[in-house]
């Protein structure tokens, strides 16, 4: 199979402070990697520095066959990475000042070239695809949450991306709209997508990861199949963090 | 002795022909230097949040100059002192123009920045994580939400520079008010004639103030 992300030893801090520890970790074509773990652990940095929002400062990491060398390395496949990679933000991200269709047409006219009809004709394909055809001409502050953030998945899947990465995609939303954004996810992980996801979902995680990654401040300490990390979780730390947020 | 003051109206209308004279005036020097102002105030606006320390200085140093001191200073530096330097007199039009283009440059300077640093980090990220290059995500994405949220402290240094230009009285420019105290010195109506020169001041600055609340409220529209 072929390998999407690799990390290696790798190490991220800020300051002083060592968030990310001896990271190792592969990611396979058409995988659901789930990474699950306290707020502060490191989780969403661990994503973040696939697409190089977040550099890291020792180790390796492989992007879709392009190296992303350490901070003050050649970050020259960068340009490369970001077009294979898309990304979903918990806080949504979507572009105000722009209707949602232009939120979507806007990266692949500037960055792929695409004509106004073809990127148009995306824009309406994946909005439908979402389940908000109907919206499309309207600003991103006029839709609800959930709607907003479908808009944000349409909008990173227009680029075609060969990962998609996805930073608490609903925990800045309410409890009745979290439902219509697992399911576009669950949607995307059938049809075969590469996804690396940060969430306190555990349901999704159970029902829709082939992998489960608990991370402990900033390490890896417990890592299977979802039914093994939660039926049977081998580290203290993971049955202790799996206690208190299945408990309720 | 008994005062009594009578507001002559006739005088008050008899010298609007006069100091209509000094609109156009009032209005090429706030509006040219505002034009330039602004460009400057890009520039150095953008150059003092770079993160590059050798941009970020001259920026800073320039903006602090300028803002830090009086506009009637600059205007006479230029016009009495930089000739000797240059070895040629300067135009006092030009002179009013280059005082309020450097100094409403310094203040829109901020006003650029504070407009820039107000949009939220994650319309960068999500830019860049879309695959935009910085410069791209710059210009369709952060300025032009930056851009609206200027507006209205635009429009306060519109206003603000309009009225400075009534100190370039002093090197000579014949605008509004430099109109006035010529038209006073002959007929020794002051009341009324800087009564008449106030109210231009006003229909000039309430125009502004009107079309930026129109401005404003298309750009809300559709935000």
């Amino acid at each position: 199979m072929t390998q999407i992300v690799q990390m290696k030893n790798m190490n991220k801090y800020f300051g002083k402070l060592h968030v990310l520890k001896d990271i190792n970790l592969t990611v396979e074509a058409g995988e659901v990697v789930v990474i699950i773990g306290a707020s502060g652990s490191g989780k969403s940095t661990l994503i973040r520095c696939v697409n190089g929002l977040e550099e890291y400062e020792s180790g390796k990491l492989v992007v879709d066959g392009n190296e992303l060398a350490p901070k003050g390395g050649n970050q020259k496949s960068l340009a490369a990475i970001r077009k294979e990679v898309g990304m979903v933000f918990q806080q949504f991200n979507l572009f105000p000042h722009l209707t949602v269709k232009r939120n979507i047409m806007l990266a692949p006219m500037k960055v792929k070239n695409a004509s106004q009809v073809i990127a148009n004709a995306t824009a309406e394909r994946l909005l439908n695809r979402v389940g908000i055809g109907n919206q499309a001409n309207k600003y991103p502050s006029q839709l609800s949450g959930g709607q907003q953030q479908r808009v944000a998945i349409a909008r990173a899947l227009a680029m075609e991306p060969r990962l998609m990465l996805f930073d608490e995609p609903t925990s800045a939303l309410d409890p009745e709209m979290i439902g219509e954004v697992l399911d576009v996810m669950r949607e995307l992980a059938k049809e075969g997508m590469t996804m690396m996801v940060v969430t306190h979902e555990m349901g999704f995680a159970r029902e829709v990861a082939d992998r489960v990654i608990y991370i402990h401040e900033g390490q890896i300490v417990e890592e299977g199949k979802p039914q093994d990390v939660f039926d049977n979780p081998q580290n203290e730390r993971t049955q202790a963090f799996l206690s208190r947020v299945l408990a309720h | 002795m008994e005062f009594q003051f009578q507001f002559d109206w006739q005088a008050a209308i008899n010298s609007i022909p006069y100091l209509l004279k000094g609109v156009p005036y009032t209005l090429l020097i706030s509006f040219g230097g505002l034009a330039i102002g602004f460009v400057l105030g890009i520039i150095f606006g953008l150059l003092s949040i770079n993160k590059k320390w050798f941009l970020r200085w001259p920026a800073t140093i320039y903006i602090e100059i300028f803002r830090g001191t009086p506009i009637l200073v600059q205007v006479l530096f230029i016009f009495y002192g930089l000739p000797d330097l240059i070895g040629n007199p300067i135009d006092p039009l030009a002179a009013g123009i280059a005082a309020i283009a450097l100094n409403s440059g310094a203040y829109i300077s901020e006003v650029v920045r504070g407009g820039v640093q107000s949009i939220d980090r994650g319309q960068t990220e999500a830019g860049l994580s879309l695959g935009l290059s910085r410069s791209q995500t710059f210009w369709s994405i952060i300025w032009p939400q930056a851009f609206r949220r200027m507006i209205p402290p635009l429009g306060n240094q519109g206003i603000v520079s309009i009225k400075d230009t009534s100190l370039f009285s002093v090197i000579g420019v014949g605008e509004l008010v430099r109109q006035g105290q010529v038209y006073i010195a002959n007929t020794f109506t002051a009341f009324e004639v800087y009564f008449v020169v106030a109210c231009l001041y006003l229909m000039i600055t309430l125009s502004l103030s009107l079309l930026l609340r129109l401005l404003e409220r298309r750009g809300l529209a559709s935000v």
